[in-house]
């Protein structure tokens, strides 16, 4: 590849093609637009998005999802960041999402940088480019932002007043294999993070800049809460292994802990959520009911790194609710946490919101995974009148000896009853959801998932009396990630996993009774490798990435565009001088006495609780849920002073105001031009718009 | 037990039909004909309008479309139908409509239905189609080549696959506005509905076959207007008329 935009000298002011800072560059990128697919999704101008004059600003985020629009837009974490900011008078928040390839190409020969969706201004105007990262796949489509917006792709070579790069999200609970090319990471919740942030740059602004942008990092890693990995060195054994990682100057602290926030209802967020033009995966308003999990199934990141538990009360998901529903029109609300059928009053809000919105044709999903018949119970609230289609469970894995070793504990008799009683409530399909390549797994486990998808559509055929019913089983492959008991676990290479899948598929395949009402899902092994590379990698692997995408590498979460030998080739290259390989970092069962790359950022749980805890996992023992038993001391509540923050608030009724949509109330005589009105807001996420188990 | 049945819900009757006439403009140009509908839907329930749903496990809202512009092209002049429950001022249901939908969607115009033939009332669409860096001379010797010809065939990918079509017999009328201000050369074009619609893009790929017009950048189109046809004028007219005289 010849040189890219960052690497050419001024490549931000010769992007800027001769306009202001802050300027719109849409008259450019239009004429491009006829020429793209699906140019919609880059136009803005959706309901409840907001563009403010860049001069009544003290300081600028552009926000990034690094995905495809259709992905990122309906992201909760960005678009809750994007009202707290914007909320605040002399704030500026903007969106920016990867562009395709064809508009790539084009933006490269004419010239035009990155830009944000709302003003359409350029990405290296802002004072921030603040990035959410679900998943380490989005990496590359990071790097190419950085390039196209004409920001150097290394930290180190941005010496003037290009934007601030940080990394949010759950992927940034181990920034290390990024660390090269960011400003700064942010672990746990965004709210009160972006305004602290944003509270720093606003006094180093005022005062002049002194000492330059080393001082402003200075300032953020001094927090003790920003992460800054440009005064930390990591250093290496000769076996390969990390020796220690310590800050390079005695005023920047040993450990980054994580951000938690304590009170959901004073963030009641989103007020206005965004109405996207362009098609997107979810097409529906979101309301987060709880944030946290303490179930501990020891493969799930997200259950362990949001600890602890902390609900909104039903009055709250009411309230946000109806203003997020009155505020979009959209048809759908989905009521998301990790579980969210473990909410303590969620039998209340499910018969109170049903009744609400019975006759307004409004829809209300609960995504849980959760395998009993109160699930089934909420199910049936939710879909009194609408088609029951499909309902899904997560035993996560096929065998009772595996769901031991992850802490999933359901036995087979509870999921056989679970889907009698739904099949007999009229669902007519069934999903299923596993994992393969756990930890200790045989091929056994895996078998196992064949008989017990048999069993579930034998018993779904005597609880409905008929034949056509479904079962469609997905897996996904286990990933091994930072800050949960399985980090130190060895990953299963691609080609056990795929020889796994195979005699799974033959096993439901040949059965004639049942094989045909069995619907199977699953990726090959490849991409999980590239996955386990970037989520437990060192900041060596940083140069893997930098290598992957300088050979074309973008949008590695989509199939038709992740290249698994252009991965191998290029992490070969990167790794050659440095002993270790992809092997190393990925199939490798680290001990107890490595220091693991992310080891100074502290997620709140304690790194014996964490051991032990594999430990018990290997010995096939069960932990329960600390919601309904004593604490098991995992650390977080101590370390964090936070505490599991649960109902019930003693409400149960809510009244029913007159919100029915579609009403026949008179028309509102209202002014055009939504973006006026902003809510005040105050303050700020970044959790993750779906559940999400690990390796999803 | 396992056979439901669809909710016998009461399914408000429809006791009035509003037509409205929207404009898709500037970059909201780009969004298609499903984009707009979701869109509609939300605005619809946005502005508290009293819709009318089908019955059914899954209603759908009462709301028919005339034929759309295509994805890109500018519009003055699309046209839906909605069904409500309730009499509403057709006025009021476009100032509703209109500040519940985004700037680029605008709700320009609305009836209430009196008539039934409205999706045969739009037999020809104007297009203003800009040219950008073309020479005035060029244009019009193009536009002569266009109008001389009996027949011009032209390809489109359709769902089914390439078509091949004729692009000049639908064509009613065609002109280069002399007044256009330069660097571009603004056409004038009106195109009767027939059953492959000839859209813009193929009058500018007719124009390519006959006088190799080749514009640098991709033209502007808009769509004036949608209506009857007076094949003396060659004009269109307002398919609301027969509705505002009630």
């Amino acid at each position: 590849m010849s040189a890219t935009v960052s690497e050419r000298l001024n490549a931000r002011a010769s992007l800027r093609a001769g306009r202001d800072v802050g300027a719109s560059h849409f008259d450019r990128l239009e004429p491009l637009l006829a020429r793209i697919s699906k140019p919609i999704q880059y136009v803005g101008g959706e309901v409840n998005s907001v563009v403010k004059d860049w001069e009544d600003a003290s300081v600028r985020w552009a926000l990034m999802y690094p995905d495809a629009y259709e992905v990122g837009a309906p992201n909760q974490g960005v678009q809750i960041l994007y009202e707290v900011l914007n909320g605040r008078e002399d704030v500026l928040a903007e969106r920016t999402y990867a562009v395709w390839p064809d508009l790539e190409e084009l933006m490269r020969e004419h010239g035009v940088p990155q830009f944000t969706v709302d003003g359409h201004r350029a990405v290296g105007d802002f004072d921030v480019l603040g990035l959410s990262f679900a998943t380490e796949l989005g990496y590359t489509n990071m790097l190419n932002a950085l390039d196209l917006a004409g920001i150097p792709v290394h930290a180190a070579d941005r010496v003037g007043d290009e934007p601030l790069v940080i990394a949010g999200g759950h992927a940034a609970f181990n920034p290390e294999p990024i660390a090269d090319f960011l400003d700064a990471a942010v672990l746990g919740d965004g709210e009160e993070a972006v305004l602290l942030i944003t509270g720093i740059i606003a006094e180093w602004k005022r005062q002049g800049r002194p000492g330059g942008r080393e001082e402003l990092l200075l300032r953020l890693a001094r927090t003790g809460s920003i992460y800054v990995p440009h005064f930390y060195d990591v250093q290496y054994l000769p076996d390969g292994r990390i020796q220690r990682v310590a800050p390079n100057r005695s005023d920047v602290p040993w450990r980054v802990s994580k951000h938690t926030l304590m009170d959901l209802d004073e963030w009641s967020y989103p007020k206005a959520p965004l109405v996207p033009l362009a098609e997107t995966v979810h097409e529906r308003m979101s309301v987060e009911i709880f944030r946290g999990c303490t179930r501990g199934c020891r493969f799930c990141q997200a259950g362990m790194i949001t600890r602890p538990v902390r609900e909104r009360s039903i009055t709250g998901v009411a309230e946000i609710v109806e203003g997020g529903l009155k505020a979009t029109g959209f048809e759908e609300v989905g009521l998301l946490s990790l579980s969210s059928a473990d909410h303590s009053e969620i039998a209340d809000i499910a018969r109170n919101l049903a009744d609400r919105y019975e006759d307004s044709q409004t829809s209300l999903s609960l995504p849980s995974t959760r395998v009993d018949a109160f699930n089934v119970d909420l199910a049936n609230e939710l879909s009194r009148n609408g088609r029951r289609s499909g309902l899904t469970f997560a035993p996560e894995g096929g065998s009772e000896r595996m769901r031991r070793v992850i802490n999933k504990q359901v036995t087979e008799e509870d999921l056989i009853r679970t889907v009698t009683t739904a099949y007999a409530a009229g669902w007519r399909h069934v999903k299923l959801y596993f994992m393969c390549g756990l930890p200790t797994e045989t091929d056994d486990d895996v078998l196992q998932i064949a008989s017990m998808a048999k069993e579930v559509i034998k018993a779904g055929r005597e609880a409905s009396g008929r034949r056509d019913i479904k079962c469609t089983v997905s897996i996904g492959g286990f990933v091994p990630k930072p800050h949960t008991p399985f980090q130190w676990a060895s990953q299963l290479d691609h080609e056990s996993t795929d020889a796994r899948l195979a005699k799974l598929k033959d096993a439901i395949r040949s059965d004639r009774e049942y094989g045909k009402a069995i619907g199977l899902r699953y990726h090959d092994g490849k991409p999980g490798i590239v996955e386990g590379l970037l989520s437990r990698g060192d900041r060596r692997v940083g140069r893997v990435i930098e290598h992957a995408w300088r050979a074309g590498a973008r949008f590695d979460g989509w199939s038709e565009h992740f290249s698994f030998d252009r991965w191998m080739e290029c992490a070969q290259s990167a790794l050659t001088d440095e002993g270790v390989d992809v092997d190393w970092f990925t199939t490798r069962q680290r001990d107890r006495t490595e220091v693991l790359p992310w080891e100074h950022l502290d997620s709140g749980l304690d790194s014996d609780w964490l051991w032990d805890d594999w430990q018990d996992a290997l010995e096939e023992i069960a932990v329960d849920d600390c919601r309904w038993t004593p604490c098991f001391d995992c650390g977080v509540c101590d370390q964090m002073d936070t505490h599991i923050q649960v109902g019930p608030t003693g409400v149960t009724e809510l009244p029913m105001p007159g919100i029915g949509v579609p009403s026949c109330a008179a028309p509102l005589a209202t002014t055009k031009h939504s973006e006026a009105m902003q809510s005040e807001a105050t303050r700020s996420t970044t959790t993750q718009d779906a559940p999400k188990t690990n390796g999803g | 037990m396992g056979n439901r049945r669809p909710p016998d819900r009461d399914v408000a009757p429809v006791v009035q039909r509003v037509r409205i006439r929207y404009a898709r403009r500037g970059r909201l140009r780009f969004s298609s004909h499903r984009d707009f509908q979701r869109a509609l839907e939300r605005g619809i329930r946005r502005a508290g309008l009293p819709i009318a749903f089908s019955a059914g496990f899954s209603p759908h809202p009462k709301i028919s479309y005339a034929n759309s512009a295509p994805t890109g092209a500018a519009s003055e002049a699309e046209y839906a139908e909605i069904g409500l429950t309730a009499a509403w001022d057709p006025e009021d249901v476009r100032a509703a409509l209109d500040s519940a939908l985004p700037p680029g969607l605008d709700v320009v115009d609305a009836v209430e239905a009196h008539t039934s033939d409205f999706a045969q009332r739009l037999e020809a669409s104007h297009w203003r189609i800009e040219l950008v860096d073309v020479e005035l001379p060029v244009a019009q010797a193009a536009r002569d080549a266009f109008w001389a010809a009996d027949r011009i065939e032209v390809q489109r990918m359709a769902k089914s696959g390439l078509r091949t079509f004729d692009a000049r017999e639908p064509v009613a009328h065609l002109q280069v506005d002399p007044a256009s201000p330069a660097p571009c050369v603004i056409l004038h074009s009106v195109v009767r509905h027939v059953t492959v619609t000839v859209r813009p893009d193929d009058v500018l790929a007719a124009l390519r076959r006959v006088a190799d017009l080749e514009p640098p950048v991709p033209p502007r189109v808009t769509r004036l207007a949608q209506g009857p046809l007076d094949e003396a004028t060659c004009t269109v007219g307002d398919p609301f008329a027969p509705d505002r005289r009630g």
